[in-house]
């Protein structure tokens, strides 16, 4: 096998290991202590930094090569550039495919395609970014690192799974370090926090896996779509999923016995989608998500709104849109009125809210409102948009929390009528908020432009196979916008402008080496794809166009 | 049916020598005079017993491996009922004898541990839990309304003695008396239930009766009793009485609701090795018995005119039986479930997860193919590894702190990180989360449900799924105690070595098991594949010809 093959398995499997090694040092660590050796608090940081930053390196590897400097080329193994790197519309790349459990037809299948390609790097970097934030936990520090590595497997592997059940094992692997990473770093009611997002979300995969389970059993061998394992021994069933939406889409499920009395497909993207949209989190299943975001510290808020909302964008699209295509005709309209409702009805409760990271844990939910209705609208335009709204998404959103976490681990609040006055004294600070705020709220040379623009162009032109009043909810989500401008300008106003709040005088003003080092990488790629988002369009645009036009061109359930 | 035979004796050398091991932990309690000693004495006693009877059974368990792996096919394999039919000899009873002696070994080394014992009693103790081991072979391999009664009978008697096994605790005397009148009441009923069976039939030979009801699906022809031949229309619903007083018996045993009364008291009171082991023992043979009494009446092998199906042949004839055992399985994981929420004594909580458990696996008796079949057995020998890693856990904290509630838990994840860890392991694993091995067993039953299909199997595979997101609730409660609440004292448990030791051997195969479970899934699977066609007295019934389907 090609070096290639095993790139994805490293990604997974890297923080895993290094979640093992964390256990292994920390066992033996009373043998150190014996000796007169302390192991220090810094130590667990930079091991795990070290670890989360391979699948970094590794994510570098899927781009193209062709762009590494010559006196790198001289540094690293042939292979690394020898091998091809991602190419846009090929399918699935990067895989490793073998036969796990042969009695179920289950198969450890990784590979990535263009819908899976930007968060798998993504992920990587979010990853990387939080694991730096998560320098300032002092609190059982071996501890958070072993979690949060298992939690990094848990997301790269749900990103990169192309076997149903390997997706839904990796699915799953995500909750038990959410919920601790909640539960003991969190802030005062985090046990409430964590046991409701292990609660909501374990609901929501249970009927997932029912789904998963009646996919399973109702896919069989259809004239020029054999069901062969890898190893070439014939199957009855499979939980490939790239042979499941051959079959979906060739008219398998549509036709397959009603369930419960409902259509199957209808039925089966039903559990599915309450599973995902659990997770986005879509309106009204989105409740466990401020509490989440609010007590969660803030690497772990950096984690869920970078990359676990984006997981269920993803199901979505690799689950209902590839394998029922019908049913997602016939469920569009009320995806998007549901991302209409998150749109707008998100942006007023953020208005309300007096908390700074409940505002920005509802401003997700509002974000996330768009890739629901570009996804629901499936015209090229809206898709793209959506899938780059995930990116864009996952940028802006983890550096508003850091931006969170900066001024809470001064001020030990978050109240926002609390300060008053901020830019005179942390000027810094207050531009990159700016900044962060403005890139959040769309305005034009900013990541969050691109993806908003898109979503309401492409869906301003919705097929009316999908949907008879896709401009409506256009123009009702459009109000947003400016609702969105209000809260954060309003905000910006209460916190930096005005009166300075005597009571801070003592703050610490000056950011530190570390809060830089998160917060303008993040700020650049906020400035750089939204001046110039054509490489993120090139690697997803083959692959979105197709989903589109397969969707397109199924009759509707 | 065959006259005793010296021969049968060869194939009953693993009871024979747990039996004699049972005469010898008696003889030995009286040759030990220091305690300590014959503590461990006794242990090592007990465990040698079981290991020369494991070393009596693996070689039957081969064939099943060899099996699995293609080596060899079952149709060379002898299958005997022997003692005149009375006990079968197969390799799905293979499977179980396994599964107990390995369950027994742990509860002997928990028992060793613990401090609820005292070590006067050590000699009876061992002597009365093999002895439902025995029970327990018997349960696995009955073919005989009567030896299934003697195999529940053996285990429940013993078991009562053993739940008031803690000397001068008002709570185990209570759980005993618990035990033993709803024991009483329950093996009254099933003794009745069996006394319709023979009325019915003629005969409490599970292979005689699924021969009449066979011809009575088939052909429409009742049977006839000393030359009476019963009523047409009373028939029916005499049968079905009679299959819901045996059930009643075997309920009881596997604590379904409404039988379930008894369980969490007897539970809490019992001495904790003891509960550990009647949480997953008696109850897994108690499903074994269920197995054996359902698969050898209704499941219809594709002998004697009836084409092999899967699920009860009965269906055919209007007996609702899987609507029956359907409902009293949603019913008894709900019930199990919402009564765990609010418990703070953690045994107690297990015995209300246990209660829900005996539901899960019950679902696989509604479908009752060769899948739903193969699902509980694997999710027995899962959940033997996780329940009883569970209550080990318990039983060290109980040994320090006094107590085994909630709040004796708190902060053991500072106290003793190693148990702490495992217990979560533990609990997630009965949660059904991947990837631990509990996941695969519930998927594998819910896979089973599924698979069949149909209205009322996919409201049951829901009810189901429902349940394991409720269960997250107070399972996650007690990992909350020991991680998320601040301990009580920061000092260290120092739990025995054992317990450290134990947990660890325990979780091992939980997590191993939910990454890479073939081996031991398709060893399983081979043996039912015999289970299904099995030749019961088959010379005694020639098959008949035309083939109808039902």
């Amino acid at each position: 096998m090609a070096p290639n093959d095993y790139l994805l398995t490293l990604m997974v499997f890297v923080p895993t290991l290094g979640a093992l090694s964390i256990l292994l040092i920390k066992a033996i660590q009373p043998f150190l202590k014996r000796s007169g050796r302390e192991i220090p608090v810094t130590f667990w940081r930079w091991l795990a930094l070290g670890f989360s930053a391979v699948p970094l390196l590794l994510s570098v590897l899927v781009l193209q090569r062709d762009w590494i400097p010559g006196w790198v080329v001289a540094l690293v193994p042939e292979w690394v550039v020898a091998e091809p790197g991602f190419v846009p519309g090929a399918g699935a790349q990067f895989v490793h495919h073998f036969v796990w459990i042969r009695e179920f037809n289950i198969e450890y299948f990784m590979g990535i395609d263009g819908i899976s390609v930007t968060m798998v790097i993504l992920t990587a970097l979010i990853s990387f970014i939080s694991c730096l934030a998560a320098f300032g936990i002092t609190n059982k520090p071996a501890g958070f690192f072993v979690l949060f590595l298992l939690l990094e497997t848990g997301m790269m592997g749900t990103f990169c799974a192309l076997d149903m059940f390997l997706f839904y094992v990796f699915w799953e692997v995500m909750l038990l370090p959410m919920y601790f990473l909640i539960g003991i770093w969190g802030g005062p009611r985090k046990e409430y926090a964590a046991i409701k997002f292990f609660l909501y979300t374990m609901a929501g995969s249970v009927l997932m896996l029912l789904a998963v389970i009646a996919l399973y059993y109702t896919s069989r061998p259809m004239p020029g779509i054999a069901l062969a394992l890898v190893d070439g021994t014939a199957a009855e069933h499979t939980f490939n999923l790239l042979r499941l939406a051959e079959l979906g889409q060739a008219g398998l499920f549509a036709g397959a016995d009603p369930i419960l009395g409902v259509a199957f497909t209808k039925i089966v993207f039903i559990g599915l989608f309450i599973g995902f949209a659990i997770k986005v989190p879509m309106f009204p299943f989105h409740t466990w998500l401020p509490d989440a975001h609010v007590e969660a510290p803030t690497p772990i808020s950096v984690i869920l709104a970078g990359v676990l909302l984006k997981l269920g964008i993803y199901g979505m699209l690799r689950f209902n849109w590839s394998i029922l295509p019908d049913a997602t005709k016939w469920a569009a309209m009320g995806v998007a009125v549901f991302g209409a409702i998150n749109i707008v009805y998100a942006a007023f409760v953020c208005m309300a809210q007096k908390d700074l990271k409940k505002l920005i844990a509802y401003s997700s939910v509002s974000h996330m409102g768009f890739c629901l209705l570009g996804m629901a609208a499936c015209t090229p335009q809206a898709m793209t948009g959506a899938v780059f709204q995930m990116w864009g998404h996952g940028i802006v959103a983890p550096m508003l929390f850091l931006i969170v976490g900066v001024i809470y681990d001064r001020a030990h609040t978050r109240d926002i009528e609390g300060f008053g006055g901020l830019a005179d004294r942390m000027p810094e600070y207050a531009g990159l908020t700016g900044f962060a705020f403005f890139a959040s709220l769309g305005l034009p040379g900013l990541i969050g432009f691109i993806g908003e623009a898109m979503v309401f162009l492409g869906a301003w032109g919705a097929p009316t196979t999908m949907g008879t009043c896709f401009r409506t909810l256009v123009m009702v989500s459009a109000t947003s916008v400016v609702i969105t401008a209000a809260y954060y300008l309003w905000t910006m106003q209460r916190m930096f402008l005005g009166k300075f709040n005597e009571k801070w005088k003592d703050l610490n003003f000056t950011l530190t080496l570390r809060e830089r080092l998160t917060l303008y990488p993040l700020a650049v790629f906020a400035l750089f794809f939204g001046l110039f988002p054509l490489p993120i369009f090139e690697l997803i645009n083959p692959a979105v166009h197709l989903l589109v036009r397969i969707v397109v061109g199924t009759p509707s359930a | 049916m065959s006259a005793f035979q010296v021969v049968d004796l060869t194939r009953f050398v693993p009871e024979l020598l747990l039996g004699g091991c049972i005469l010898f932990l008696f003889i030995g309690d009286l040759l030990v005079r220091d305690e300590r000693k014959k503590r461990i004495f006794l242990t090592a006693l007990a465990l040698a017993g079981l290991a020369s009877a494991a070393a009596a059974v693996i070689p039957t368990f081969w064939g099943n491996v060899q099996a699995a792996l293609g080596i060899e096919s079952y149709a060379t394999q002898d299958i005997v009922a022997a003692f005149s039919g009375q006990v079968a000899f197969d390799p799905v009873a293979t499977v179980f004898k396994i599964l107990f002696l390995v369950i027994t070994g742990v509860a002997i080394f928990t028992s060793l541990l613990s401090d609820e014992l005292p070590d006067r009693h050590m000699g009876e103790y061992y002597a009365l839990l093999l002895s439902i081991t025995f029970g327990m072979f018997l349960m696995a391999s009955a073919n005989d309304m009567l030896m299934i009664y003697l195999g529940v009978e053996l285990v429940s008697i013993v078991s009562y003695a053993m739940a008031g096994y803690r000397p001068r605790d008002k709570r185990s005397s209570e759980a005993a008396l618990k035990y033993v009148i709803y024991g009483g009441a329950a093996s009254g009923v099933m003794l009745f239930g069996i006394s319709l069976l023979y009325g019915l039939f003629g005969s409490t030979e599970l292979t005689t009766m699924h021969h009449a009801i066979v011809s009575w699906a088939s052909r429409g022809e009742l049977p006839v009793v000393d030359g009476v031949i019963a009523t047409a229309k009373l028939f029916p619903l005499t049968v079905l009485l009679a299959i819901v007083f045996v059930f009643v018996g075997i309920g009881y045993k596997i604590a379904v609701v409404p039988f379930h009364m008894w369980s969490p008291d007897v539970y809490e009171g019992a001495p904790t090795p003891f509960t550990g082991f009647l949480s997953v023992g008696p109850k897994a043979a108690g499903f074994a018995l269920l197995m054996r009494f359902f698969v050898g009446l209704f499941v219809a092998d594709g002998q004697n005119g009836y084409a092999a199906t899967d699920g009860f042949m009965a269906m055919a004839i209007d007996l609702p039986l899987p609507a029956m055992i359907g409902i009293i399985a949603a019913a008894t994981m709900t019930v199990g479930n919402l009564a765990a929420i609010p418990q703070t004594n953690v045994k107690r909580l297990l015995a209300y997860s246990s209660i829900a458990h005996a539901g899960y696996l019950l679902m696989g008796f509604v479908v009752l193919s060769v899948s739903s079949l193969h699902a509980v057995i694997f999710y027995l020998c899962i959940y033997f590894l996780m329940n009883m890693g569970a209550f080990a856990v318990c039983q060290a904290v109980r040994d320090r702190t006094g107590g085994e509630l909630l709040h004796d838990f708190r902060g053991l994840g500072k106290r003793e990180p190693i148990l702490a860890v495992a217990m979560v392991i533990f609990l997630l694993s009965l949660t059904g989360l991947p990837p631990l091995a509990g996941f695969v067993g519930k998927f594998y039953i819910f896979a089973a449900v599924i698979e069949r299909g149909g209205y009322w199997y996919w409201t049951l595979a829901l009810i189901g799924v429902l349940n394991s997101a409720v269960s997250l609730f107070y399972y996650m409660r007690v990992a909350r105690a020991m991680f998320l609440t601040e301990p009580l004292t920061d000092e260290p448990l120092r739990a025995k070595r054992g317990y450290l030791a134990l947990s660890t051997v325990l979780v091992v195969p939980v997590v191993v098991l939910g990454l890479y479970w073939a081996p031991v899934s398709e060893s399983i699977r081979g043996s039912l594949a015999f289970f299904r066609s099995q030749p019961m007295s088959a010379a005694a019934h020639p098959s008949v010809v035309d083939v109808r389907e039902p």
